[in-house]
């Protein structure tokens, strides 16, 4: 109970509004989403939570071999909103994850539904694991 | 409740229960990035709560649902909004491995106590890009009446 306490005092302390929310704390630290990683034969597929981003604000960008999600909550807030308690505090998602070499970066698909975001990225054609006939000498 | 149970004046319980606060603090739902993310009992989804001159909003911060799938009830000022997630990795299939599995899933109840002067009668509950956001009104404040002395 008295970390609830702590809690909604620190909101209220800090001069939470919703406002301050919006603009201030755009660059505050970033909350990195959680993520379920899991690979098969053809590719990996990554989900994240990431709830009240929408498509306009979500950014999902490669750089060498650096995969960054980042998001940023979108809410529309009225004016004199006063923070009773605050759970998120900071209204923008960022991860980055490093790829290996065997995975198709250029052929990365991402779909984006209820918050959830869901990226495959298939793996190099020829680093799927083939077969290797074996002929008679 | 926990930590009051713990908290008797012998010294070993104060530092366990002092512990047990800085952990659940850095490594719980504060929203601080930790390479270990541990979630706590109760604490999905995370609930964000603003007042306004006439309204409640209480934020819920819960993706990948079925909106019909939500159950919110309003009950003795008591708003209570309860759910399960299933969280589409495929188990059991030997071809799969998993690497991450940070996401929660299964059933979820999260309760937030009114403030006296809502009004349970004007609820509202959206969902989008997963964020479920219930408004409930609040009463006006009584204007002072003038009692007439007979």
């Amino acid at each position: 109970m008295s970390d609830r306490n702590e809690i909604a005092n620190k909101a209220t302390d800090s001069g939470v509004t919703a406002n301050s929310n919006a603009n201030s704390n755009a660059n505050a630290r970033p909350i990195a989403p959680a993520v379920d990683i899991f690979e098969d034969a053809a590719g990996i597929t990554l989900l994240a939570d990431m709830p009240g981003v929408s498509r306009d604000s979500l950014d999902v960008r490669l750089d060498g071999d650096a995969l960054a999600v980042e998001g940023r909550v979108e809410l529309q807030l009225p004016e004199d909103m006063q923070a009773v308690w605050a759970e998120v505090q900071a209204p923008r998602f960022r991860r980055v994850f490093t790829l290996s070499r065997e995975l198709d970066a250029g052929r990365i698909e991402a779909n984006l539904k209820d918050g959830v975001l869901q990226l495959r990225i298939p793996k190099q054609a020829q680093a799927q694991a083939r077969r290797i006939e074996v002929r008679a000498a | 409740m926990l930590e009051t149970m713990f908290a008797r004046p012998q010294g070993i319980f104060d530092q366990l229960d002092a512990m047990h606060r800085l952990l659940s603090r850095s490594l719980g739902v504060e929203g601080s990035p930790g390479t270990i993310r541990s979630v706590a009992q109760g604490a999905f989804p995370e609930i964000n709560v603003g007042r306004t001159a006439k309204s409640l909003e209480v934020f819920v911060f819960a993706p990948g649902l079925d909106a019909k799938s939500i159950d919110v009830v309003v009950e003795r000022n008591v708003l209570k909004v309860s759910g399960a997630r299933t969280s589409g990795v495929p188990r059991n299939d030997n071809n799969v491995q998993l690497y991450a599995n940070e996401r929660p899933e299964g059933k979820f109840v999260r309760a937030v106590s009114l403030p006296d002067d809502a009004d349970t009668a004007r609820v509202e509950a959206k969902y989008k890009d997963g964020i479920l956001r219930v408004s409930v009104g609040l009463v006006e404040p009584a204007q002072p009446k003038r009692i007439a002395v007979k």
